[in-house]
């Protein structure tokens, strides 16, 4: 299994909000192994979603450079089942971005159904919170090509309106990963 | 200026939001993680939602020093020294920190703050 909980975003506004959209399909093995005999798509697996939506619009203000967790979830709610064939599309909305973190709140909708509302709260880790002696967790160019997978670059704007660029982030190879 | 009784109602929202505790329980003598269980990164959440709820910037280890209590200067063998205590009172105006002085291990601050020790440290950011 790809821990890969977005298909691909339709909206990315820096600093603002974003909208990514998951296709839930019965070829995914989690669909038949939640609730035997009753596909369903988990709301732990509809959390994620929400979380990878919100951390990468989080992780943009760092300049995808810094080690961005989720940190609590501060508020969960989920109002319905969302089964194969359907769309669950995530709005996640920064309320609060600062130096050491970010609150965003998010829903999941299928259609116009209220599916899922959340709060989240990311931490950023500097170097006070070190917990790999210095190396990053993970490859820039496998977060480039992430980024790239979701369409990040090919729909993310600056509140100006103005288009993001793969070049002005520092996606590159510097240190050895842990 | 707000009343008391409005910062009391503004702490108890974030703190009921922050940690998904009933409104009943923010009592002003309940403490932050003694009877509302809220753990290190709840303070942050909690930082984030006073400075929404009253439009104030809270600097990092303004509400609660953790540089004091991590600085060799200050603790020996788990407790805050005297020199330590009188820096952590000059950090914490807002607090009563006499229990603490009692037995000061560094544990034990963040289990004694109650949410008036909050109320006052939110008076005392809109008084400066």
């Amino acid at each position: 299994m790809r821990w890969f909980w977005i298909d691909r975003f339709t909206e990315f506004v820096c600093d603002s909000h974003a909208t990514a959209v998951k296709g839930v399909s019965l070829a995914e093995p989690h669909m038949h192994e939640h609730i035997v005999g009753y596909p369903l798509m988990p709301n732990s697996l509809v959390t994620e979603g929400i979380a990878q939506a919100g951390g990468l619009l989080v992780s943009e203000h760092y300049g995808f450079s810094e080690l961005v967790v989720l940190a609590k979830l501060a508020k969960v709610r989920f109002h319905s089942h969302v089964r194969n064939g359907e769309t669950l599309t995530y709005r996640v909305k920064v309320d609060t971005l600062r130096r050491d973190g970010a609150v965003v709140s998010a829903t999941g909708h299928v259609g116009e159904r209220l599916h899922a509302e959340a709060q989240l709260f990311f931490a950023r880790l500097d170097e006070s919170n070190d917990v790999t002696g210095g190396a990053p967790l993970f490859r820039p160019r496998d977060l480039r090509h992430w980024l790239e997978l979701v369409g990040v670059f090919e729909v993310g704007v600056r509140q100006d309106g103005t288009r993001i660029r793969e070049a002005d982030y520092p996606l590159v190879e510097a240190s050895p990963v842990v | 200026m707000p009343t008391n009784e409005e910062i009391f109602e503004k702490v108890r929202e974030a703190l009921v939001d922050a940690l998904g505790v009933d409104e009943e329980e923010v009592t002003p003598e309940a403490t932050l993680q003694g009877d509302l269980d809220a753990e290190s990164i709840d303070f942050l959440d909690i930082v984030f939602r006073l400075e929404k709820a009253f439009d104030i910037k809270i600097e990092r280890g303004e509400l609660f020093p953790e540089d004091i209590l991590t600085n060799v200067d200050y603790v020996q063998d788990g407790k805050v020294n005297s020199e330590g205590v009188a820096k952590l009172k000059e950090r914490m105006p807002f607090a009563d920190l006499s229990k603490f002085e009692a037995n000061p291990i560094v544990q034990n601050l963040a289990q004694e703050l109650t949410v008036q020790d909050m109320c006052n440290f939110v008076e005392h950011k809109l008084a400066a």
